[in-house]
């Protein structure tokens, strides 16, 4: 359902293009876009920023210690550039390496396995610099009739529902909540719009909806029926099979409200 | 040169690196000292109201706001950095600097909590910053909480999220805004840009402690 159809003074839905790093460039086949520009996040941001993208979010997806200062260097040349609000994530573990990510320019930081390890880290994060900073990232898959978090990168089961997982989350502090479906992702088969819906009746701060998005009608469907407050997607804007204007010409046609520029 | 107030509160970075891309010359410092050589203050925040009110007691610069402020140095809040300016915040109970008369209220349960995106600004009245331009534009907005200024007379802008609420002031050598121009695309630099080269080189009007014009300033 479209809560309110039309245009005029009103929150609108965000389009969010995901970048996912490792050692500093941006993976997914980005490589094959152009060779001089392949894979470099900064430069890849500041296109999404002029096509008007909502926000911007970067995950470190291999995250170790060892690339924790390109990570920071990106971010902090990436917050120079760019003119919107951007999120950072990847192995965060503690307060001290939010302070670090935020202090360099990041606007909100994603935890996921360090949060699903140590809860209290989100309610720490949030005590320390607000609860719209603190996005709960989280990665799920469908285990027969359950919805399961998966930690480490998508690799561990917890055997923990993700609704019970997500309303943990926000009663510790986090502002918002990056919903993956491990089943959609990068199969472009469209986002997991009851999963979205399940998570999104049952928190209070908004959903980003992650994985799957393959074509336009996939936007439509998750920000109505799935009730998400955002979607994100990576390959589909990377290898420019839709643009950000693509997306958003489409959903303002369907009477979603959508910021134009 | 602009002042930004750096009060260990979140975007002092993301101001600083708006006024870079506008060009604006600049310091950051939570030295009063240093503040007080800066032709105009931005008072920026995210976080909570009374995590940003302790901050500010810790590093003694209640006092020097307010007095800055009175003696007639235009000053910016953006987000929290508003929302303080005011009497008191239902976020923590918290008493704030109460520069303006108004209470700080949290949105209604039924929206999601904080509203987080871009939404729109419907401009109240055009006064001499060239307001008319940004009427309808959309601006980026974190926020759980916002102003109710008893004095209607200073909103100049309003947004709706369920309710309608205040998103700019502007009272005398006071403007603040409840979105974040500093991460709002090329419509929020346009927008810093005009308050920062006009409004505070234009504004002459300080704000009174016991001003008899109705307008907002302190406790008479």
């Amino acid at each position: 359902m479209v809560e309110e159809s039309g245009k005029n003074n009103m929150l609108t839905k965000r389009i969010i293009p995901c970048l996912d790093m490792t050692e500093g460039k941006v993976v997914k086949g980005i490589q094959f876009v152009s060779f001089r520009d392949a894979g470099d996040p900064v430069k890849l941001a500041e296109i999404y920023d002029k096509q008007d993208a909502d926000e911007l979010v970067f995950l470190d997806i291999t995250a170790t210690v060892e690339n924790r200062n390109i990570l920071l260097d990106i971010v902090k040349k990436t917050a120079r550039k760019v003119t919107i609000p951007f999120s950072v994530g990847g192995g965060i573990r503690t307060v001290e390496d939010m302070r670090l990510i935020l202090k360099n320019g990041a606007d909100k930081v994603s935890l996921n396995t360090g949060a699903f390890k140590n809860p209290n880290l989100i309610r720490d994060c949030a005590n320390q610099f607000g609860n719209q900073c603190v996005v709960l990232s989280m990665d799920v898959k469908k285990i027969k009739n359950s919805w399961n978090v998966f930690i480490n990168g998508g690799r561990t089961d917890t055997g923990i529902d993700a609704i019970s997982w997500a309303k943990k989350a926000v009663s510790l502090g986090a502002g918002e909540i990056l919903l993956t479906s491990i089943d959609r992702d990068g199969t472009k088969k469209g986002f997991d719009t009851s999963l979205t819906r399940l998570i999104s009746a049952n928190v209070t701060v908004p959903v980003i909806a992650s994985g799957g998005a393959g074509r336009l009608e996939d936007f439509l469907n998750v920000l109505t029926e799935g009730q998400a407050d955002a979607a994100l997607a990576a390959s589909l804007f990377h290898f420019k099979e839709l643009t950000i204007k693509d997306v958003k010409d489409y959903l303002f046609k369907k009477k979603i409200p959508i910021r134009l520029v | 040169m602009i002042g930004i107030i750096d009060y260990d509160i979140g975007n002092v970075g993301s101001v600083a690196n708006a006024l870079r891309k506008l060009d604006v010359s600049f310091i950051v410092s939570r030295d009063s000292n240093v503040l007080d050589k800066a032709d105009a203050l931005i008072l920026p925040g995210v976080g909570s109201a009374n995590g940003g009110m302790e901050n500010l007691y810790k590093l003694k610069l209640t006092e020097f706001i307010k007095n800055e402020i009175l003696n007639g140095k235009p000053i910016i809040g953006i987000c929290l950095g508003m929302q303080i300016l005011f009497d008191s915040s239902e976020e923590g109970n918290t008493k704030c600097l109460g520069i303006l008369k108004g209470k700080v209220k949290k949105f209604k349960k039924e929206k999601k909590i904080p509203q987080i995106g871009w939404n729109q600004v419907i401009i109240q009245q055009y006064n001499n910053v060239a307001m008319k331009q940004f009427n309808n534009k959309f601006f980026y907005f974190v926020n759980s909480y916002y102003c109710i200024p008893e004095d209607k007379s200073i909103v100049v802008g309003s947004t709706k999220y369920g309710e309608e609420f205040t998103s700019i002031i502007q009272y005398k050598n006071i403007f603040a805004t409840q979105f974040h121009p500093e991460k709002s695309g090329q419509i929020g630099l346009q927008f810093l840009r005009n308050i920062i080269n006009k409004w505070t080189e234009d504004t002459s009007e300080v704000a009174q402690r016991d001003s008899s014009d109705g307008g907002g300033i302190g406790k008479k």
